[in-house]
């Protein structure tokens, strides 16, 4: 850099005259953020940007905000950022609470006294250069922290959608409803695994009654569970294979490998229990 | 944590190290448990053909960054004598000690992405890497 | 060079892995046990591996040939506890076990070798 910048300075001698223009300017702006987070709040994140933005300008210069120097401007703006995703603020708002301070902190780069009009130009390229920066990086945090809440419902979802059931000692149940994807498939059959030794499960029936459709690769999940809970000393049954599943299943030429398949849960679970030893009175066999 | 780690492959004891990394850097990147075992598995399987097909090596272990994601992925190389049919190696060939295929085409099964470049006569490269 | 323990149990065998085997451990204990069939006339071998993280195509021959061996000297061959990421693990590497028979646990292991050897190993079964 060629001169040093002035901005260290200005942040330290204003920095309460800076905190209040800036809040001043984050309402008028129309930005919500004070509103989600409160005054305090918004005023306390705000002072401790000042002072880290004073020491990264300081330590670092102004040509980027990666480096370790603007580390703890980093982090307050992540938090910043993060508390906006999770309050449902869009990612335009968590930016405007950074460029929200341009105009206060140009001000006060301009009345400084005695500066010629060159330098003036530089510092106000610094500020700009930086502010723009940070804004970008709080709406690149805001897009991964939504990704993380997202993923996260996701997952929650998957997890109440596919309860495994414990009909009978040692036969479980899995009654899968919806739509397979892959995806979804794969989380749901580990799930399955992880019960089956959690419960120490004989068999497991595999119910797909409320599957509207099957395809070649939810097809191979499928057997591929089976083989694993082979593997680990637990037998499956596959039940509720609707016609139309049967179809796709002949038509898509899968092999079910020797794997059972019953066409309702009933026989499923009435083959289960004399697999394991239990004779169900009065069943027509 | 970020730091690529170059480990040698030059007996068996070796093999279990290069599992122990990665498993514990896998971990490290909060792989699903599957995830972590699939690719420590796939490297067990390449650091053992770098010890016995390629006479010995070396794999190196680095953490890959793409947005918001993060991977592992783990080179395996050797100057060992190449392998001359590499669609062959990438076959199946495992049944009980029948067929002596490498075990590429299970490895490639595990992972991502699977890169292989092997020269006869110089050696072989082939990098594994898994998304978490 | 340390070695996996066999135990004896009556008339079977008993091995719990517990550690990162290497292969030149996996090829040991693949010949202690061999021996030891033959050696003890055991009718079963129980191979504990709940405690095992990792099978691979190495690992996964030593167990089958181990239960070759076994059928061979006519002892059963039971593998218990195998954690489910490494089932689904094996069945993506398509490594097939043959010849072994799997339990979730070691009690149903034993379960499984006694309807195996029929009613004589119940009394020191």
């Amino acid at each position: 850099m060629p001169n040093k910048s002035n901005i260290p300075a200005l942040l330290s001698a204003h920095e309460n005259d800076l905190l209040s223009a800036w809040l001043r300017e984050q309402s008028s702006s129309g930005d919500r953020t004070m509103r989600v987070l409160g005054e305090n709040e918004a005023r306390d994140q705000g002072r401790q940007l000042i002072a880290a933005m004073r020491s990264a300008v300081t330590d670092s210069g102004t040509d980027s905000v990666e480096g370790p120097g603007w580390d703890r401007v980093r982090d307050v703006l992540a938090r910043v950022s993060r508390d906006g995703a999770q309050a449902g603020l869009t990612p335009g708002e968590t930016a405007l609470f950074v460029l929200s301070l341009k105009r206060p902190l140009f001000d006060l780069i301009r009345r400084q006294p005695g500066v010629d009009a060159d330098s003036l130009a530089e510092e106000m390229w610094r500020a700009t250069n930086i502010l723009d920066r940070l804004a970008l990086y709080t709406t690149e945090v805001y897009s991964h922290a939504r990704e993380e809440i997202i993923q996260r419902q996701q997952a929650d979802m998957l997890e109440l959608s596919t309860p495994v059931v414990k009909l009978w000692d040692g036969i479980l149940a899995l009654p899968v409803i919806g739509t397979l994807d892959s995806r979804r498939t794969q989380v749901v059959m580990e799930s399955l695994l992880e019960r089956i030794v959690e419960t120490s499960a004989e068999i497991a029936i595999i119910d797909i009654t409320g599957v509207p459709t099957v395809d070649t690769l939810v097809a191979q999940h499928l057997i591929k569970t089976v083989n694993a809970a082979r593997l680990m000393g637990t037998e499956c049954i596959i039940s509720g294979i609707r016609p139309q599943i049967a179809q796709t299943i002949v038509h898509l030429g899968v092999d079910l490998q020797g794997v059972v398949t019953k066409a309702t849960l009933a026989d499923a679970f009435q083959l289960a229990l004399a697999r394991t030893g239990r004779v169900v009175p009065g069943a027509a066999r | 944590m970020g730091e690529p780690e170059v480990l040698p492959i030059a007996q068996e004891a070796d093999v279990v190290i290069v599992r122990q990394r990665v498993r514990a850097r896998s971990s490290e990147l909060r792989f699903s448990l599957v995830d972590q075992t699939k690719l420590v598995t796939a490297a067990s399987e390449l650091a053992r053909n770098a010890l016995i097909y390629g006479g010995g090596g070396e794999a190196r272990i680095e953490t890959l960054t793409s947005g918001a994601r993060r991977g592992l992925r783990v080179t395996f190389t050797d100057n060992g004598p190449g392998i001359p049919n590499i669609a062959e190696a990438m076959r199946d060939g495992y049944t009980t000690g029948v067929g002596l295929g490498l075990g590429l085409g299970g490895a490639k099964r595990l992972v991502n992405e699977f890169e292989i470049d092997s020269v006869v006569g110089r050696g072989t490269r082939i990098a594994i890497t898994r998304w978490a | 060079m340390d070695r996996i323990p066999i135990l004896k149990m009556g008339r079977c065998l008993l091995v719990t892995i517990q550690v990162d085997m290497d292969d030149r451990l996996a090829t040991t204990l693949q010949d202690d046990l061999t021996e030891r069939i033959a050696a003890t006339g055991a009718r079963g071998v129980l191979i504990d591996i709940s405690s095992v993280e990792l099978v691979d195509s190495f690992i996964g021959r030593m167990l089958a040939n181990v239960a070759a061996m076994a059928r061979v000297l006519d002892a059963t061959t039971v593998v218990v506890g195998m954690q489910p990421a490494v089932a689904i693990t094996l069945v993506e590497l398509g490594l097939e076990l043959p010849g072994i028979r799997t339990a979730l646990n070691v009690e149903r292991g034993m379960r499984l070798l006694r309807e195996a050897l029929g009613e004589q190993t119940t009394a020191d079964g």
